[in-house]
């Protein structure tokens, strides 16, 4: 009696505590609540520029206005003008390279390919006035530009085209005395129009952050803590941190999910132990282009087609331009799965004079693979395409695309590549063979924006899948759930269905000898028991 | 007819516990292995790490039993009717032949028993819960981070987790069959439970027998 009870009470405690085992709570998370606390309060500016004696004044020209800003900010300009925002290059150790400049200065991309010969047009997205050639004076601090980063009253806009100028229709005196902290619209200006409008280049830095919801970016959303830029992306005497390794190289300065997060945000410690090989960005970012298209392919080759003698546009159903004469074809996408592959943080680019070692020409490399200790998985975004070389020295070249006028050996305006990238390459200082081609390219745009809420991350089985999941590509290593050893599994399996014959083989002779062992019995007895009814 | 109290009560909760664990482990772990889906690969891994423990933790109870016990002498392997016992299962059996060896509480497992279970013991389940404790723990640090289990390869600790399992459910499939060639098919299974076993007459008679040549010596 008292062992049943024992064994009763027992078996209750045991079946408690494995409900209780099995059935846990995700417990309330305190990390995350400080953070949000923390981000919760928003600076006060300690000063309203709107007051200023020295701003009370009509400005001509948007040099005035710089001028205006370091009569108060003295020593500020030798801050911006140390910076890869102003000098569109900084120097680095690169693998292969030893210590190298790398910027917009000198890098290629596959979109609108670089800015040499372009600069015209491209420093729209320059933080400087009068970038009209590659003989800008890096020297001259009047022309740094500090409206286009903190302006607040969302009126300032670079013209188009006009070098870096504002646009004509700019009121500097309003814009003058409304500055202050950059917030998403000025740094979106341009981050979110590189490649020649919204969302073409990045994916995940689209116009739409602006002001978003939650399901779009759970840091930015307007419904959600609402953060700027520079919350995550700070600076110290105007040295941002963070970059992006379409123009950086080395693993430094950069803006990193664990520099508020930490590497144990999580409270179940499998998931931490993750962030030893696979990014935040990887699980946190299930899609991006969330919003808006990205581009995921652009065809120079097909550049150059007329009707009637002038160039013409084609859209998609979207409304996106799937064909434009100046610039090809192209393929854009939206909520887009990423691409996963291993970054160590340091990268190498493809520089204007490189020759092309393999094809498709890698644009940018990002180094990393799973046998690196510091390597993580980290999500991509992969654009494709095609666009000019040079046969003979084997080397992408750089075409003058913008042109003000006809007959200036643009592309955009000629249509003869010839003498686009003739031009284009005697004003970056290299040869051109005068024999063009077009090559396969391929670029990596790591993905770090357009994070979800938790509840959408990406879930284990996505990657722990046996086939199809999103780390089908990345092979080279053991991941539970994904990879077997297919011939231990296959004895194995065979193994145990001969264990099974076996078993059911003795049993049946074991039953059959019985049965028919019985039947023998049977007669004897029935025999027995005839014999006194005889 | 006679009564033998074989298997105590401690080591009976341990068995079913343990043969417990064993299958959840099994369910959970070839799920996670991808061989089919019942839980989703997220709650096999958490199930299965949660049951991984209680089975640790129920073999280090088990081992103390043993050590404190002495049963752990009944695993000591011996040659002594092993061929028998073996010849009894491939053709005696057949033929309605009795088990060449005896069950008694001092003498529970029959010599192929003992090499058999010796063998779970110290080959079989020390293989599975190592190498599964490596896979639990494993990681491999980056340099700013502890580094414990530096760049072993995860599929050579896969490859020895999964062997382990594919063996420990052989095992299972001839132990539960094995278990049916008792006095009757369930006699064995109603002993591990009730912890008596029925002595069959002829047997019973010996060691009665035993019994009273040793009282009159």
């Amino acid at each position: 009696m008292i062992r049943t009870l024992l064994i009763i009470v027992l078996g209750t405690i045991f079946t408690l505590i494995l409900v209780n085992l099995f059935h846990q709570e995700d417990n309330y998370n305190l990390k995350l609540e400080t953070l949000r606390h923390n981000y919760a309060l928003k600076a006060v500016p300690s000063v309203n520029h709107n007051i200023l004696p020295a701003l009370q004044r009509d400005f001509k020209t948007p040099q005035e206005v710089t001028e205006a800003c370091l009569t108060c900010h003295t020593e500020t300009h030798k801050e911006v003008m140390a910076s890869s925002h102003w000098n569109w290059e900084r120097a680095s150790y690169v693998e292969g390279r030893g210590i190298s400049s790398v910027g917009k200065k000198n890098v290629m991309n596959n979109f609108c390919l670089g800015t040499n010969s372009n600069q015209q047009s491209c420093a729209k997205c320059h933080i400087g006035f009068g970038m009209t050639s590659s003989h800008f004076d890096f020297n001259n601090a009047r022309n740094v530009d500090c409206m286009v980063c903190h302006d607040n009253s969302e009126e300032y806009l670079k013209g188009a085209s006009m070098a870096g100028y504002p646009d004509r229709t700019v009121n500097l005196e309003n814009v003058a005395r409304s500055v202050g902290s950059p917030r998403k619209s000025n740094c979106g200006s341009c981050h979110s129009f590189g490649g020649g409008g919204n969302n073409v280049k990045h994916g995940d830095l689209d116009v739409a952050l602006n002001s978003c919801s939650r399901e779009v970016d759970v840091h930015m959303g307007a419904n959600g803590m609402n953060l700027e830029c520079v919350a995550c992306h700070t600076a110290k005497n105007h040295n941002i941190i963070g970059k992006l390794y379409s123009v950086s190289t080395d693993n430094t300065n950069r803006a990193t999910c664990e520099q508020c997060h930490t590497t144990t945000p999580h409270l179940r410690e499998v998931l931490n132990r993750h962030d030893s090989r696979v990014s935040c960005q990887a699980c946190h970012i299930p899609i991006y282009a969330k919003v808006n298209s990205t581009k995921m392919s652009w065809k120079w080759s097909d550049a150059g087609k007329l009707r009637d003698g002038k160039p013409y546009e084609e859209e998609d159903s979207l409304g996106n331009h799937s064909y434009m004469s100046i610039k090809g074809s192209f393929v854009w996408a939206r909520n887009v799965k990423p691409d996963y592959i291993w970054f160590n943080g340091t990268a190498d680019q493809y520089i204007l004079g490189d020759t092309i070692k393999s094809v498709p020409v890698k644009m940018n490399t990002l180094n990393g693979s799973y046998h690196d200790r510091s390597s993580k998985i980290i999500p991509v975004k992969i654009h494709i395409g095609d666009q000019i070389y040079d046969k003979v020295y084997n080397r992408l070249v750089q075409p003058k695309l913008y042109g003000e006028t006809q007959g200036d050996s643009a592309y955009w305006k000629d249509f003869k590549w010839d003498e686009a990238v003739a031009a284009g390459m005697k004003e970056s200082g290299f040869r051109y063979s005068g024999q063009y081609g077009f090559v396969e390219t391929v670029m990596y745009w790591p993905v770090n924006h357009m994070v979800s809420p938790k509840e959408q991350a990406v879930g284990c089985a996505e990657c722990h899948t046996r086939n199809n999941g999103r780390l089908a590509k990345l092979t080279g290593f053991y991941l539970p759930g994904r990879d077997q050893n297919k011939s231990l599994d296959f004895l194995g399996y065979w193994m145990f269905i001969f264990a099974l014959i076996a078993v059911f083989g003795h049993a049946t002779i074991r039953i059959s000898t019985k049965i028919l062992k019985n039947k023998f019995e049977k007669q004897i007895i029935n025999y027995d028991e005839d014999k006194p009814t005889d | 007819m006679h009564k033998v109290y074989i298997y105590k009560r401690f080591e009976r909760f341990w068995h079913w516990v343990q043969a417990s664990l064993i299958i959840f482990l099994a369910v959970t772990g070839f799920e996670v292995h991808g061989a089919f889906k019942i839980f989703g690969f997220e709650k096999a891994a958490e199930f299965h790490r949660i049951a991984s423990w209680m089975l640790i933790g129920l073999i280090i109870f088990a081992i103390f039993w043993h050590l404190t016990t002495g049963e752990w002498r009944q695993y000591i392997p011996t040659t002594t009717q092993l061929k028998e016992q073996v010849i009894y299962y491939i053709s005696g059996i057949f033929k309605g032949g009795h088990h060449p060896t005896e069950k008694t509480g001092l003498s529970k497992l029959n010599p192929l028993q003992r090499i058999v279970y010796l063998g779970f013991k110290l080959v079989l389940v020390p293989i599975t819960i190592g190498s599964g404790i490596l896979y639990m723990l494993y990681k491999t640090f980056d340099q700013n981070n502890l580094i414990v289990i530096e760049d072993y390869p995860l599929a050579s600790i896969a490859f020895w987790h999964t062997l382990g399992a594919i063996l420990l459910m052989i095992f299972l499939v001839v132990h539960v069959y094995m278990t049916t060639t008792g006095k009757t098919p369930t006699s064995n299974i109603k002993a591990m439970i009730t912890g008596y076993e029925e002595i069959e007459e002829e047997q019973e008679e010996l060691i009665v027998e035993n019994d009273h040549n040793q009282n009159l010596g």
